[in-house]
């Protein structure tokens, strides 16, 4: 299972940096957003898959699941929610007030 | 346990949650912030007072002891730069109040300002590292903000690049966090430190020093600092001047805090390269200082030189030299944010940013020009001003320890400094003066003062070196010694 784990993140990790170096907005939005979840998968693929009983405390003397990573990983979703949030509503945003939506137009274009 | 040590974070955070919602009262959206701020400062000595004198101070929140909980450790260290950044963001806020426009001030500039400082001091004081992630994030997000803030060209240009160079860099810091997680099984900053301890600082965990080491260079601006230039001549003066106080020195608080704590069972290699990577960066960063002649570039390439210079201090990893780091690290936040800041002045009496169209200043405006003049000298490291004790005590480490490389580089960087921060200097204060009073397309009304505020904490620092030795040593002793910090937090291992 660990093995196919870390095959779908290589994948996702590859599909994310080809989509960072397009240039295209939207594309580079989806490829940082691909890549934390690769990230998320990897944490808790780390922290092992599931191997024991629900980390609920029983009093009997069984093994339980590493609860840690998922905590992490649900903070690290959120926090990548909202920066994609905000990435999309920037890129919108730069798309009105520059005219395009293509990073090598945008690098031409001047400062004042 | 001191439930006191929570404040810093908590009182700029609930300032900026209450004036989200009177975003119209720009006079109370001041007030506010500015009372925020001076009682996170007050706070912030009264604990350094307390940590001088009772030790490390720690607070278990919600009772959760470490390492099963989450934790805050207020140590000398980061005490004082909590200290410093309260003094910086006042200065910086006092400095927004006549320049920033009443636009801005409406769309949330105060509040997004506080929760910058909240994720800078929860960063500061946060006791393990994933907490640290999402301090970063905290932060990161409201600088997103900031710097797109007003939405004009080059800030919405600088804007992207920015934020693609922070994803990324968070991402890796999971992936870091992630591997960390998966060798050790703890977060806890402390608690790492002893099972690295135990385990030893294999290929495996040096592997991970130099992950955390590539994402916190990438945050720091140290070596991988291509996209600092852009940025942060981007946003308004205000703002750019927090941004080059605080931001990249989180990244180095960060470095500091993992290179001396966890990962130091290596210097040979971690701290190898870091001395390569600052020496690289001083040197890089001083050509582009020289060879440009806009203000706003010239003091973007200083920022970076200076991260080189504290980390250089790390990098030597001997007492003297990281006394000299920290001395350093504090007179840079506040040299750095007056150089914005003067700058921006500068700025906006000219208004333009090249040094070529503009000359003669200091007739109309001669306390502007002695300031910056103060400026310069005490970014040199010229005595008896606030740069100079840490330049000689990171000279002197890197001569103890032979590193004569990094001491020539150091030294060099000094004159890089010097002599493009002089560069602005002559070109504007010197010369012909035909911008007549009338003709100036901005005022200093009101701009002078933070400037002289900042100016004065600069001087101090430098004349009161005496003052504040025994503070500095007491935090470079806390992280030449890890079981200090340790033991602080971890009291039933």
């Amino acid at each position: 299972m660990e093995t196919l784990m870390a095959i779908l993140i290589g994948v996702l990790f590859t599909v994310g940096v080809y989509l960072l170096l397009s240039k295209n907005f939207l594309r580079i939005i989806l490829g940082t957003s691909i890549l934390a979840h690769g990230t998320h998968l990897l944490i808790i693929t780390m922290g092992g898959l599931k191997k024991g009983m629900p980390p609920i405390i029983s009093g009997k003397n069984v093994a339980y699941t590493d609860p840690l990573p998922q905590a992490l990983i649900l903070t690290a979703i959120v926090i990548n929610f909202a920066v994609t949030a905000l990435f999309l509503v920037l890129a919108y945003r730069s798309y009105q007030e520059l005219g395009t939506d293509n990073i090598e137009k945008i690098r031409s274009i001047a400062d004042e | 346990m001191n439930n006191l040590v929570i404040l810093p974070l908590l009182i700029p955070l609930l300032a900026g949650i209450i004036l989200v919602i009177f975003r119209q009262n720009i006079l109370l959206q001041r007030w506010l912030s500015m009372v925020a701020i001076l009682s996170t400062g007050g706070v912030a000595s009264y604990l350094l007072q307390m940590v001088s004198d009772y030790g490390i101070q720690t607070l278990a929140i919600g009772g959760w002891e470490a390492p099963f909980g989450i934790i805050f450790v207020l140590d000398m260290f980061a005490g004082l730069l909590i200290l410093t950044t309260s003094i910086v963001s006042l200065g910086c806020i006092l400095y927004a109040f006549n320049s920033i426009g009443s636009e801005r001030e409406q769309f949330y500039f105060y509040p997004f300002m506080l929760f910058l400082i909240t994720g800078v001091n929860g960063s500061f004081l946060t006791g393990d590292i994933f907490n640290l992630f999402v301090c970063f994030e905290v932060m990161l997000i409201s600088s997103y903000v900031l710097i797109s803030l007003g939405g004009t060209k080059v800030q919405l240009r600088q804007s992207i690049k920015y934020i693609v160079i922070n994803i990324m860099s968070s991402t890796m810091f999971l992936l870091g966090i992630a591997y960390l997680y998966a060798i050790t099984g703890t977060l806890n900053l402390a608690h790492l430190s002893v099972r690295i301890a135990e385990v030893g600082q294999e290929g495996m965990l040096t592997t991970v020093a130099i992950l955390f080491l590539t994402v916190f260079s990438l945050k720091a601006a140290l070596f991988l600092y291509f996209w600092l230039p852009g940025s942060y001549g981007a946003p308004p003066t205000a703002i750019g001047a927090i941004f080059g106080a605080l931001l990249t020195k989180v990244g180095v608080y960060a470095l500091f805090r993992m290179f001396t704590l966890i990962f130091y069972h290596q210097p040979e290699i971690t701290h190898m390269l870091l001395g390569m990577m600052a020496a690289i960066t001083m040197i890089l960063g001083g050509l582009g200082a020289i060879c440009h002649w806009d203000i706003r570039k010239i003091i973007a390439y200083n920022v970076i030189i200076a991260v080189g210079f504290i980390v250089s201090g790390l990098a030597v990893f001997t007492a003297t030299a990281v006394t000299g780091g920290i001395y350093y690290l504090i007179h840079d936040m506040i040299g750095k944010a007056l150089l914005f800041l003067l700058g921006g002045t500068i700025i906006g009496i000219t208004g333009t940013g090249k040094l070529k169209e503009m000359s003669g200043l200091i007739r109309n405006h001669p306390l502007l020009g002695w300031m910056f003049f103060i400026t310069v000298l005490a970014l040199a490291g010229i005595p008896p001003l606030s740069g100079f004790i840490g330049k000689v005590l990171v000279i002197k480490g890197t001569m103890e320890m032979e590193f004569y490389w990094l001491t020539v580089v150091g030294l060099l960087s000094s004159l890089m400094v010097l002599y493009s921060v002089m560069k602005i200097f002559i070109n504007v204060f010197w010369g012909e003066t035909y911008l007549s009073k009338d003709k100036e397309k901005g005022t200093t009304y009101g701009l002078l003062f933070p400037c002289v505020l900042l100016t004065t904490v600069s001087i101090a620092l430098g004349l009161g070196v005496e003052g504040i030795t025994c503070y500095i040593e007491q935090a470079a002793n806390g992280l030449m010694n890890p079981d200090i910090y340790i033991k602080a937090v971890l009291k039933s291992i």
